[in-house]
């Protein structure tokens, strides 16, 4: 799972939905892997402005991944440049946005604490039906 | 025609065996794709979008959403749901590129708000008619499925859901259930009358810009 995609999971069960603490999710004993992915500077462009960028800031620092800048970039950032590739700025969202993966592990709620299991990079989020 | 969803849920339906052939079968992998084109056409997206894709199976659907050229406004990225594990299995060796996740559509769609820019599901709505305990009804897993997808759409955002109607009545149940979620909807339905009708369900979250 892209931590792209983190940035934007909520825990499933019904009882969470208007907690805060409900997302993100937090990863436990996570194995992270990279996946090489063709850059989508349009996509990269399409999605900032949707991103949670303090999530995002907090999910780097509790994976130990280097930090980001407090501040989410403008999206013209991502077309700065000579080439208007946006230069390192682009390269680095892509890499952590789109190649960086969750492959084993689990993330767990902060609000009601239930554990989604990751396994070869699928999350289990079926509920059992008390849960739902 | 015997429906699969008469028989089973679909996690049990689906195993690796059907799951398999269900993958592997030409003529279900031209339909698929055809159905899948004819969805992508009405979402009409302009740019590379984020598309949630229900009931996702071995991600069919998905390279198509992966492989549409710049030139048409692609490649998507995409998340899948889908109920069953050997479904997904053979998505995983496929090495599809979108995300998989095992998940009950009619258990909801566990993203924030305005996630998605699009949502596409090709033959897998139906299965949200079936209840498959007595704590659960038919009604209330198609209104947390719809009251979810809804929420986790963008202003402007859009859903194609093709799904096979077992008959007026269901058709009825989905899209009245879709339009108390707060979408726009329209039955789109292609070689009406004959076996190889299709039934799109096209909907459509107000406010903000139609295109992607
Ligand atoms: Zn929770």
């Amino acid at each position: 799972m892209k931590l792209l995609t983190l940035n934007f999971l909520t825990c499933a069960r019904r009882a969470c939905k208007s907690s805060a603490d409900a997302f993100p999710l937090h990863p436990r004993d996570v194995e992270l892997e990279i996946v090489e992915a063709e850059p989508n500077p349009s996509f990269l462009s399409n999605i900032l402005p949707r991103l949670e960028w303090p999530a995002l800031v907090t999910l780097c620092a509790e994976l130990g991944l280097p930090g980001l800048p407090g501040e989410a970039p403008e999206v013209a950032e991502l077309t700065a440049g000579e080439d208007g590739k946006g230069g390192k700025l682009a390269e680095d969202l892509h890499r952590l946005l789109l190649e960086t993966t969750v492959k084993e592990g689990a993330l767990v709620c902060g609000s009601c604490g239930h554990e989604y299991r990751v396994k070869e990079g699928i999350a289990n989020f079926l509920l059992p039906s008390h849960l739902v | 025609m015997s429906r699969p969803e008469d028989h089973l849920p679909p996690d049990l339906f689906y195993n690796d065996a059907e799951s398999r052939k269900y993958t592997t079968s030409s003529r279900i992998q031209h339909i698929q794709s055809s159905m899948t084109h004819r969805a992508l056409s009405l979402l009409s997206l302009s740019s590379p979008s984020l598309i949630l894709d229900i009931g996702c199976g071995s991600g069919l659907s998905g390279s198509i959403l992966s492989s549409v050229a710049p030139e048409d406004g692609g490649p998507h990225v995409w998340i899948g749901l889908d109920i069953s594990e050997s479904m997904l299995g053979v998505a995983l060796e496929r090495e599809v590129e979108g995300d998989l996740f095992l998940a009950d559509a009619g258990q909801g769609v566990p993203f924030r708000p305005g996630t998605f820019d699009a949502a596409i599901s090709i033959s897998a709505v139906q299965w949200l008619c079936n209840a498959e305990s007595s704590e659960e009804s038919a009604q209330g897993r198609l209104t947390r499925f719809f009251n979810g997808l809804y929420a986790s759409l963008r202003r402007g955002g859009r859903a194609v859901c093709q799904f096979y109607p077992r008959n007026e009545e269901q058709k009825r149940m989905v899209s009245s259930a879709a339009i108390r979620a707060g979408f726009g909807a329209g039955l789109l339905e292609d070689d009406p009358g004959t076996k190889s009708a299709k039934t799109y369900l096209v909907l459509t979250v107000g406010g903000g810009e139609l295109a992607g």
